[in-house]
């Protein structure tokens, strides 16, 4: 924690990741302070001595709060969901809880790990663009099928959960990788109505401290 | 219940490993494919909170945390990058390679992190579903042939799980799906 007892973010503007646990601590109205972490500059200060012994996975987000270290960000939000429970992140019912751990572990274990930078580095320069397309296009074919039964307004059911934390970041990813969205009607249409809440607009990409001039909204 | 399950997968081993700690009796319906991991911890999560004993998380939001850290490290991490759809999609003679890399590059991180929370397993000295995961992937860490000798903590604590029932019960080697040839 600071001086000032704030919870520390280690964040990058663009990870889908990171973007997912700033909307958490906007809904539950939790302030704390970031610690850019750039991907790229430098090599990747994720790699970096003292990142890594912050997470020896070496990848954003990491939070520092209550004294302790989170990494993996649906360990952190569910961290602050135990500890902060209000508002909520996850509903009451045990069923419809599952409904949104299988929605975050799908895009969050499913997708994301499959098309992120690391993974993509490894794949050669002219096939990553296919490859980070297949992830998603796998995945949004059964998130999509999936939403068919638990969505309401929102991934599951009528309120913001974990689930759309998950979606927007992935979305997001989706249109920088240039994948196109009509076959997802569900998905697109939640995005939309996800993206005009304030939680989701203060933590964008766009406007973040350590955004690019030539990216900031 | 009935669980869908592929002897070998480790995803569906972690499941069973629940099942089986929580007395809970299940069929088994053996499949072909083997499903993408990713969500197999929400199954165990709805376990843990409809049929609460023994418990598989600790009390403690701190140490909830740590169990869901690694557990995500490993179903989230590592088990995702060397599956067979995606192994299926790199070239036949790099596959071992990446698939190893993986496994390795998630370890390291492990074994770092281990140092820090494990007591007789991964948390502490009660079988947390951070145990669920981690004993499969060893599994798939020695299927693909990945030297196990610079994690010992992660190597010791697989062992002192593998004697339990629980994990013994559930083994690759024992299932109704299990090829005569690979049987225990």
């Amino acid at each position: 924690m600071t001086e000032s007892g704030k919870p520390i973010l280690y964040s990058y503007f663009r990870s889908s990741c990171s973007w997912r646990v700033r909307i958490a601590l906007a809904l539950k109205g939790i302030d704390y302070e970031t610690v850019p972490i750039n991907l790229i500059k430098d090599g990747g200060q994720q790699f970096s001595k003292d990142f890594q012994a912050l997470n020896p996975m070496k990848q954003v987000p990491a939070l520092k709060i209550d004294g302790i270290t989170i990494h993996q960000s649906l360990a952190i939000i569910e961290y602050l969901e135990e500890t902060r429970p209000t508002p909520r992140l996850l509903p009451q019912d045990p069923k419809k809880r599952a409904s949104v751990r299988m929605i975050s572990d799908l895009i969050a274990g499913g997708i994301q790990p499959l098309q992120n930078l690391s993974v993509l580095k490894q794949v050669e320069e002219e096939l990553q663009l296919t490859w980070a397309q297949n992830a998603i296009i796998s995945g949004f074919n059964a998130l999509e099928q999936i939403l068919q039964s638990t969505a309401g307004t929102y991934c599951v059911g009528d309120e913001v959960t974990m689930a759309d934390l998950c979606l927007v970041p992935q979305v997001a990813n989706a249109e920088r990788f240039k994948v196109d969205c009509t076959p997802y009607p569900t998905i697109s249409s939640i995005n939309k109505r996800l993206l005009v809440l304030e939680a989701f607009q203060v933590t964008h990409p766009c406007r973040q401290p350590d955004t690019p001039t030539e990216l900031r909204a």
